[in-house]
Formats: C-alpha cells, structure tokens, sequence
C-alpha cells in the first residue's frame, strides 16, 4: 500500500524549474533515500512532502489525502498529525529541555504527557539526559532528541532532511542504527542526503538531478529484516 | 506537566531568555503606567484640592435680595443655602450694610458673622486679632485704620444716621485685603441690625461652596422661582477661573497620558518586533511541528500580557507614589489611594502591551517554517 503518491510535481521559483514532473510512491514501512547534488531539489522535494511548501503543479497523496486540496490550515494539520521531521540542524528550543521539547510536539498536537516523552527519549537512549537543556548535550544527542521529538506523534511519515550532516562518525552511526530500528519496526521513512553511507541504508534511493528523478537503485538487501547492505557492490549506486 | 503549565513556561522562559530586551520593554510599560495612575490619580484629586484652593480665593456665590430691595431676611438665606448640595458649602457670611459717622466722617459699616468670613474669606489678613464671638469688637479695614489712625485695641466711636446715640466699640483688629473691605469697618451683624433697626435682615450673603460652575448653575435654575425673595448670583471670575484652569489641567492630562501611552506602545512594539526577527527559527519550527496561527499568536500575546502585567502592577504603585509625592509637594495634602485608578491604569498597561503586540504576532504568523528551516 502506497503512503505517499506523487504525481508529476514541478516547482518554479520565477523562470527557475526546481523540480520538473516528479512522480514516485513510497510504500507503507518503507525506508526511501533521495539523493542528488546541490540544488537538484532534494530539499524542495521534502518541503513539500512535509507541506512546507506548495508545488506550482501535480499533485502529492499522502496517506490517502489530496495535499494540494488543502489550504494552508489544513497543511499545518497534516504536518502535526501525519509528519515527524528530523533536522540537519537539529532545531531544539534552546530555552527548554530535551523532555520538554520533545512534549512541544505533544503540547501542538494533543496534550502533553511526560510519561509518553520520557518514554520516547528512552527509545534514543536519552532518558538520563531528559531535564538537559539542548546547550548541554552534544549533537548526536541534538539529534536524538529531534527524532524522539519526530516520533512522539506517531506520524505515518518521517522525513529526515541530511539528518547525519552535522554529526561526527560515531553520532552518525548511532543515528543511522535507531532509524534502521525505526523502519524495522514498520516506520515509513523518507531521508535526504548526500552522503551515500546513509542512503546504503534504506531500502531504496532516488537520484534527482536538475529537478527531475535521474536515476533509482533498489538496495539488495531490504533494510526490514534490520540489516544494512553488506556487499558495496549491491549498495546503493546513487552517489 | 499540563498544556498550561508548558504554555506558562515557553512563555516566561521566552521572556527570561531575552532579559535585556524584556526590561526595557518592562520599563517602558511600567513608566507608560507609572504616568497613567499618577496623573489619573491625581486628575482625580486636582479639583477636589483645586476646589479647596479656589475657595481660599473667597465665595463663588452670592444670594441677593430681589428686585429692588436693599435688604433680605436672614431666614430666607438660611434656606436657601440649605439646599446648596450637602457638605460642599465651606461657609456663608451674611452681611448688612449701611453708612456710619466716624469722628463725623461718613464710613460704610458691614455687620457680618466673623466666624463664617474666616471660612469664606480665608484671604482677609488681620493685624491685630479677630474679635472673640459677643465682644462687640470691630474689625477696620486698613484704608479706614489709615484714614482714622486707628490701631488693634483702641476704641472706635461709631454715629449711626438718624441715631443721636454715639457707639462705642474696641478695635480688635486692621483688616488687609488688597480689595474695598479695607474701606470698610466690620462690627457683629445682631449689634448693626439692632443700630439700624433692620433685625433679622441682611443686604448680602457670601456663600463658598466647592463645586464648579455648572453644578451651581444647575441649582440656581433649580432654585429660580421659589420665592424667598432671593436672587442667587454666580461670583463669574472665581467660578469661570476654576473651570478654565480644570479644564486646561485635563486637557494636558490627557494629552501627556496619550502620548506617554503612545511611547510606550512603540517602544514595546520594536521590542517584540526585534524579538520575533530573533526569534524567526523557532517560530518556524513550532510551526513545522504543527502549530497554528492561533497558538503562536497565544504566545506572544501571552508574553505582552506578562510584560503589561508586571510593567502595570510596578507603574501602578510608582504611580500612586508620585502622585503622592506630588499633592503633598504642591497641596500640601496627601491623595487615598483609588483602586479603581489603579485597575484602570493596570489594565491599560496590558492592553497597551498587548496592543503593541500586534505588529509582531502579524510578523510571526508570516514566517515560513520551509524559508526559515533551510540548511546551512
């Protein structure tokens, strides 16, 4: 069962076509990698699979709902109910705890329930570090909390925009295991990246280029039996 | 933790977090609120305190006999002084008037209750002392005293026309006014009434009430007609000058209340504004997350009504302290404190606050969380 539809999206910024009639589906538990080099749309591409943004023509179904029906209230609805985004930057709330700013999800979407928080801080291995400000922890543990944060809403579709970026090896390991954990357990998971590494990862990769889909490797191994491709040969060729 | 709770604390950590932004904006409400209670207090005090000095000046009223007659009765100003507004008459000095012979030298001579003239005239300065009540002492004015030679504690002997009898009274005291009462020698109204023959009559009453032109206008159309054969008069130069001063007083309340209140809107708007530009990550990714319009709006709202609340409460106690420092520096009288004022100036304060909001919160509902989010 397909989760998320896209048909024939383009984006123009002015005469600038960012993406070009791009059409894909991502399947329920699915792990998609979308690669491409800088300014292929990757980053559009998410923003409007995240209704960040509004594509300038086609249409995108997510879970069975016409996004391009939607006004702006309605996106916003989407984004809280169905999407749980994970950031290069890892966009905490300074002024807050990493519990805390795992509960401003909740607080937007529903109620806040620490339980439920701490719980999910638990699942990224964060629990000792709840009532830390985001000042006091590193960044893979930044980024931990943004994807315990992404996960608290129980969303159909996690998109993580470069999610590794900004981490050193060993963060991006550990970041790369929980969401392998992640789509193990069933999640639907979209990633953009360009490091190759990650994209070997998921269970398939698309290439953008000059706004349109240039290339599509299935990996060998499918990342739900919770195993990484070990063959480099079978691993993904996108990069 | 409740939804509340959360809201309490993004919005105080989101003050707290900004401290040197927020206290300027804090003062500029506390100031703004600080002038607000202050002046309104005073405002409010001003014609009571203003009324009490204009009564200093002498009366604003005068009941007179009708028509032509030269005289009233006594009891028909009583009356009609009785139903002047309760508890505002200062005091009502009846007078009587007539020509006496000093040393052969023709003098008016007013019979009056001294003690209601200490009350009305409060500006007659005396040399010398008043006379005790029944001593059957005069007070001469200092243009006669001159005239006479005459000094506190001599004697005076009066010759009232038609009278062959001569009176005479011990001086108690020279009376300084500036005005025609230092061409005149005061004796007790009973003792001139007696000398004349007129009891119970008087010429005049002087009559200091503290309330402004249109309250007394509004009892002289109220009293015209009744008969008592009075003719009530506004004394226009006092009445009309504490009207003017009142009301050019409220003016430059109001004026320098509106615009102490406009500063402190623009100050507490660039502030907020200022806070949003710095602020547009956050309020991005609140947004990605799924936050409406509606509870970013609550948020910076919610950080005015803190900011408003806690400037109101501090300039609404500054407030009521200058204004304090101010009556008793001026009137020499302290103010009561007003908890109406005091509501009104607090709630004006976070009404400013939350109206200087505005701007801002339009501001921060336009941030795209896709333009503000974007990689580095």
């Amino acid at each position: 069962m397909n989760i998320l539809e896209l048909q024939g999206i383009t984006m123009d910024y002015g005469t600038v076509k960012a993406l070009d009639d791009v059409r894909m589906t991502v399947k329920q538990g699915e792990w998609l990698a979308i690669m491409g080099p800088s300014g292929s749309g990757k980053t559009t591409l998410l923003n409007i699979i995240g209704c960040m943004d509004k594509p300038s023509g086609g249409a995108v179904i997510l879970d069975g709902v016409d996004l391009s029906t939607l006004s702006s209230k309605g996106l916003t609805a989407i984004r809280r109910e169905k999407i749980g985004l994970v950031f290069q930057q890892f966009h905490l709330i300074p002024y807050l705890t990493a519990l805390e700013n795992v509960m401003v999800a909740q607080y937007y979407h529903s109620m806040p329930d620490e339980e439920e928080a701490l719980a999910a801080l638990a699942r990224v291995g964060l629990k000792d570090r709840a009532r830390h400000l985001p000042s006091q922890l590193s960044g893979g543990e930044q980024q931990r909390v943004c994807i315990a944060r992404a996960l608290i809403n129980y969303p159909a579709l996690i998109l993580a925009d470069e999610p590794t970026g900004n981490l050193d090896e060993a963060n991006q390991n550990l970041v790369l295991e929980i969401f392998q954990t992640l789509h193990r357990e069933g999640h639907t998971i979209v990633t953009v990246t360009h490091d190759p590494e990650v994209a070997a990862r998921a269970e398939r990769c698309i290439v953008l280029g000059h706004g349109r889909i240039a290339g599509e490797q299935r990996m060998c191994k499918p990342a739900p039996e919770g195993r990484p491709a070990d063959n480099k040969e079978e691993q993904c060729q996108c990069g | 933790m409740t939804k509340y709770s959360l809201y309490g604390k993004m919005v105080l950590y989101a003050l707290l977090r900004r401290r040197s932004r927020m206290v300027v904006a804090l003062l500029a409400v506390a100031i703004g609120a600080t002038v607000l209670s202050g002046l309104v207090t005073l405002y409010y005090d001003v014609p009571r305190q203003m009324g009490r000095e204009f009564r200093s000046y002498g009366a604003n009223l005068l009941l007179l006999p009708d028509g032509d007659n030269q005289v009233m009765p006594e009891q028909a100003v009583q009356l009609a002084a009785g139903s002047l507004p309760q508890g505002k008459v200062i005091g009502m000095a009846p007078y009587l008037y007539d020509r006496v012979l000093i040393n052969s030298q023709p003098i008016m001579a007013a019979g009056t209750d001294f003690a209601a003239v200490k009350k009305v005239s409060p500006y007659w300065q005396i040399t010398g002392q008043w006379p005790a009540p029944g001593s059957g002492g005069a007070v001469v004015g200092a243009e006669v005293a001159e005239l006479l030679r005459l000094k506190p504690g001599q004697t005076v002997t009066i010759t009232v026309p038609g009278a062959e009898q001569e009176k005479k009274l011990p001086v108690a005291g020279i009376v300084h006014t500036g005005g025609s009462e230092e061409d005149f020698i005061f004796v007790e109204l009973p003792l001139l009434q007696q000398w004349l023959g007129k009891p119970g009559l008087v010429s005049v009453a002087q009559v200091s009430v503290q309330a402004g032109e249109g309250e007394l206008t509004a009892w002289m159309q109220q009293t015209a007609g009744t008969g008592g054969g009075i003719t009530p008069r506004l004394v226009k130069q006092l009445t009309q000058s504490e009207g003017l001063v009142l009301g050019k007083l409220q003016a430059l309340v109001y004026l320098v209340t509106l615009i102490v209140l406009l500063l402190t809107l623009i100050c507490v708007a660039t502030t907020m504004m200022a806070v949003v530009t710095e602020r547009r990550k956050e309020i991005g990714l609140k947004k990605a997350l799924g936050a409406e319009n509606r509870s970013i709006v609550l948020e910076f709202l919610g950080e005015g009504m803190v900011l408003g609340g806690l400037g109101g409460l501090l300039g609404t106690g500054c407030g009521f302290y200058f204004a304090q420092v101010v009556s008793l520096q001026v009137f020499a009288r302290p103010i009561s404190f007003q908890p109406l004022i005091a509501l009104a100036a607090f709630g004006a304060a976070v009404a400013v606050a939350g109206l200087a909001c505005l701007i801002p919160v339009r501001m921060a509902t336009g941030v795209e969380p896709a333009t503000v989010l974007r990689g580095e």
